[in-house]
């Protein structure tokens, strides 16, 4: 009999009852503004959000957080951003390296944790959003969810693919506790919230 | 009200001023405080050293001698949590066992919540760190431990407000466990001893003069560091706090 | 490993530990200060209690449902092109892995934090067979360069002071001398590390949850590490045991806004990501196993224990991890939750753990999925009561002591006794060495009277 086989029967073997799943309509957190919230939580995560009063005013915003960081090359994956590296040309997150700053298409944000949720499908190669030294999100303003529950009933992961909840630079407190800002991705995050 | 008194072996033989304070304290409230001779320990020691055919005798000779009782009332949390939380081991379906716990009780949350005790009476003009023994504030709810995202209530702190001129002073971990931990004490003495004496240096740095607890366990262990240490702390049982208030 | 597993068990590593006082102390008030900081983090929570009753309540119905809900993450999974792969025990496990490196010619490999991998020796394992692991979550590369487990699931080198990490950082990637700000050793690790993201041919991954419901697999991280090393090579390999899957991406919500708060006192990792298949060009392989959990399973009395979602919160609040360490466990999960897995695993090797608490009960209300932790340590002390694994001295005592107290007369005279011995026995007798509470405490000053003989002379022989 194969290992497969064993596990699932011993599983089941092993199994007690299965009690209902619970009925989650008594958790959740709705915030009065969740933008304000979103605000706060992006900069608990070490983040930075910066309002853009809509799509014409981003290039600029771009360039001036691109200035500020001191990103030699920027890589855009967001319409009507421009970057200096064509993004569909890098055979694989290998020729990013050294990249100073990705821009990258924000599904949504979460105000109880300041995430963006970035999928998968709006940017190649995979690693761009984790290698480059400073990272910007674009989220349009009227997508900010109040809370996870309310993300996780946006969220399609049907099939292949890949997402990730994005919450403010790298960071770890590996080290006596002493909190330190980019330790293996971004050393920044920006989230421009558009609109 | 009639009301059996259950006294923890070590507090008979080692503490019994915690005890007749209890005594005390029930009586002023209109209690009448009977003492069943033949009790002797509620076999917890057995019970947390995985003994359980040891324990279970004991368990037995628990419901015998207190079963008939209209209440049963504990100055210790760590006993009473053993009747009311961990004899369902050995006693799950015996007669009278059901009424048994439903009726037994650690000595404050008897006050609060079987004679409607708002606060109590009398002058305890001090510096007062109370300590919250670990059963009684997690296993009893005794109070709201610190873990929980709760309106922090608490039994005994309500108890010991109200009386004139007591400061109970803030510390800086309000629950943390004194290490005593039954045979924990000795069995781990270097880390049992290093946990009570980081609760002094917490009771000391918050400027208390007198550290009190729901269960002389912890506080014959923590007195035990602070006696060794020479630190002036006294050490008095909640029951002992409110009988000297009422004197 | 050190500690525990050596001689004398937890007592004997802790009694190690707590000799060097200021830095058990040191060590005590850095797990404090985490346990703080979740305190601070539940706090913002609104609904925190009921997120905790829903967790417990998802972990008990997935707990009933594991194999059906294994088959459907299976079938999803290869949907998405991830090929899954199922391993009985920890060799088979790691025999898998070896060879999917090996088939594929893979020398170099870059690990995020797994406990499960810990678990079954992997690192050694593949070391042994010429393919070099590194450990890329920053406190694992510490311990990993100093040749030491982990102390602490989450923190792995929380036992280690800044300038001791300066010191293996200039002797191992040579940075300054006498170099200690965390910043500056972190930067050195940036480096050190990236280098081998880029050369590394394989990724390795543990996997925090798997959703039934889609086929993927969720890893959380705060560095960026599991994202580096699954991005750059194109293998990647997720090792998940048995307990990780949840049934529907609902049901993640829930763990989620629970876990990192529960973790390190932040709302969310900085990243969670979802594998749905391997990336474009990439493999993914999914090893799921068991290694003893579904005997935990069929164990009533500890398979609660399988709802853990490895925080890491319980190890934080236990007022006896903090001061003792966790090499003092000797095994890879320390603190109240280890304690109850390791010593259901295998209790002669493990039977100091469960005794290494004062089932003081902060683990349980601070536990994000409710485990009865204090609960199961009681009983896993029976197991090992009736298992025959108590000291025989011990046993003997209690039964003493339980023979003692059934009869009242004997209880009576053995209580005027000790307090006779107390009052009478000189110092140097009653705090010889025999004595281990006396060693740094007072005995308890021994009245005249029991309560029961005042209340005789003072009442009559009434009740």
């Amino acid at each position: 009999m194969d290992s497969r086989r064993r596990i699932l029967d011993a599983l089941r073997a092993a199994s007690p009852p299965a009690p209902r799943a619970p009925d989650l309509s008594g958790v959740g957190v709705r915030w009065d503004d969740p933008v304000k919230k979103l605000s706060e939580m992006v900069l608990a995560v070490a983040g930075r959000l910066v309002r853009v009063p809509d799509a014409a005013a981003l290039p600029a915003a771009v360039a001036a957080l691109a200035s500020e960081v001191g990103a030699a090359q920027v890589a855009s994956a967001v319409e009507g951003v421009p970057g200096t590296v064509d993004l569909s040309r890098a055979k694989d997150a290998h020729a990013l390296e050294g990249l100073g700053l990705a821009v990258l298409p924000g599904a949504f944000a979460v105000a109880e944790n300041g995430a963006v949720w970035v999928r998968g499908e709006t940017f190649r190669p995979r690693g761009a959003f984790v290698i480059a030294e400073h990272l910007a999100l674009v989220v349009p303003a009227s997508e900010v969810v109040h809370d996870l529950h309310e993300a996780y009933r946006r969220i399609v992961l049907d099939g292949a693919g890949f997402g990730t909840f994005i919450a403010g630079p790298s960071k770890t407190a590996d080290i006596e506790q002493a909190l330190v800002i980019g330790a293996h991705g971004a050393r920044s995050c920006t989230l421009f919230l558009v609109g | 009200m009639r009301a059996a008194l259950f006294v923890p072996c070590y507090v008979d033989q080692l503490w019994p001023r915690a005890a007749l304070a209890a005594v005390r304290v029930l009586e002023s409230h209109g209690v009448e405080v009977v003492f069943p001779e033949d009790q002797t320990c509620c076999g917890q020691p057995m019970s947390n050293a995985g003994l359980a055919a040891a324990a279970e005798p004991l368990a037995r000779r628990f419901l015998e001698v207190f079963g008939g009782f209209e209440a049963v009332v504990c100055p210790s949390g760590s006993c009473t949590s053993m009747v009311r939380n961990h004899y369902d081991a050995f006693l799950a379906g015996a007669p009278g066992f059901e009424k048994l716990k439903a009726r037994t009780f650690e000595l404050c949350e008897f006050l609060v919540d079987v004679l409607g005790v708002r606060g109590a009476r009398g002058r305890f003009p001090h510096k007062v760190a109370l300590h919250q023994s670990c059963h009684g504030l997690r296993e009893l709810g005794l109070g709201v431990p610190s873990e929980r995202l709760l309106p922090r209530t608490n039994k005994v702190d309500a108890l010991l407000r109200t009386l004139g001129g007591i400061d109970l002073v803030p510390l800086a971990r309000p629950d943390e466990c004194c290490g005593f931990g039954g045979t924990f004490a000795v069995a781990e003495e270097a880390v049992s001893v290093l946990m009570g004496k980081d609760r002094i240096e917490d009771h000391t740095r918050a400027g208390a003069e007198i550290v009190t607890a729901t269960d002389v366990s912890c506080l014959m262990h923590l007195e035990g560091v602070a006696r060794r240490e020479r630190r002036p702390l006294r050490f008095m049982h909640v029951a002992e706090v409110l009988a000297e208030a009422l004197a | 490993m050190t500690g525990a597993r050596a001689t004398g068990g937890h007592p004997a590593a802790a009694a190690e530990f707590v000799a060097n006082e200021p830095r058990a102390r040191w060590h005590d008030q850095a797990l404090w200060f985490v346990r703080d900081k979740r305190d601070r983090a539940a706090s913002l929570v609104p609904d925190w209690e009921r997120l905790r009753d829903a967790a417990a309540a998802i972990r008990a119905h997935s707990r009933g449902r594991l194999a059906d809900l294994l088959e459907e993450f299976e079938a999803k999974a290869v949907a998405c092109g991830a090929k899954v792969h199922w391993a009985a025990d920890a060799a088979e496990h790691n025999a898998i892995v070896h060879r999917l490196l090996s088939e594929r010619g893979v020398r170099r490999v870059v690990k995020s934090k797994s406990m499960l991998t810990e678990e079954c020796g992997l690192n050694e394992y593949l070391g042994a067979r010429g393919i070099e692991v590194v450990d890329t979550d920053l406190g694992e590369r510490i311990v990993q360069l100093a040749g030491e487990p982990p102390s602490h699931i989450i923190f792995p080198a929380i036992h280690k002071k800044r300038e001791e990490i300066g010191a293996l950082f200039h002797e191992k990637l040579g940075t300054a001398e006498g170099l200690a700000d965390p910043k500056a050793l972190t930067e050195a690790a940036r480096g050190h590390l990236r280098e081998r993201f880029l050369a590394a041919e394989a990724g390795i991954t543990g996997v925090n949850f798997a959703v039934a419901e889609t086929g993927g697999v969720v890893v959380c991280t705060n560095e960026g590490n599991a994202d580096m090393g699954t991005s750059l090579p194109r293998l990647h390999i997720a090792c998940m045991g048995v307990e990780k899957i949840v049934p529907r991406l609902e049901h993640l919500a829930v763990l989620l806004r629970l876990l990192a708060r529960s973790a390190t006192g932040q709302p969310i990792t900085t990243y969670t990501s979802h594998f749905q298949g391997p990336m474009e060009g990439g493999e993914l392989h999914v090893v799921i196993v068991d290694n003893g959990r579904s005997a935990l399973l069929a164990d009533p009395s500890v398979r609660g224990a399988l709802a853990c979602i490895r925080c890491g919160a319980c190890m934080n609040t236990c007022p006896v991890f903090r001061r003792s360490g966790g090499y003092s466990y000797g095994w890879v999960v320390p603190g109240p939750i280890g304690s109850i897995l390791a010593s259901a695993r295998d209790p002669a090797a493990h039977a100091t753990l469960p005794f290494a608490s004062t089932l003081c009960g902060s683990c349980d209300a601070i536990c994000p999925v409710k485990i009865d932790l204090h609960g199961e340590l009681l009983v896993q002390r029976r197991t090992l009561a009736a298992r025959g694994l108590v000291s025989p001295g011990k046993r003997l005592g209690m039964r003493l002591v339980a023979f003692v107290l059934a009869h009242r007369a004997l209880y009576e005279a053995a209580g005027r006794l000790l307090r006779l011995a107390l009052r009478r026995l000189p110092r140097s007798l009653l705090y010889g060495p025999w004595n281990v509470w006396g060693r740094r405490r007072e005995l308890p000053a021994p009245p005249e009277e029991s309560f029961r003989e005042t209340w005789r002379r003072t009442r009559g022989a009434r009740g």
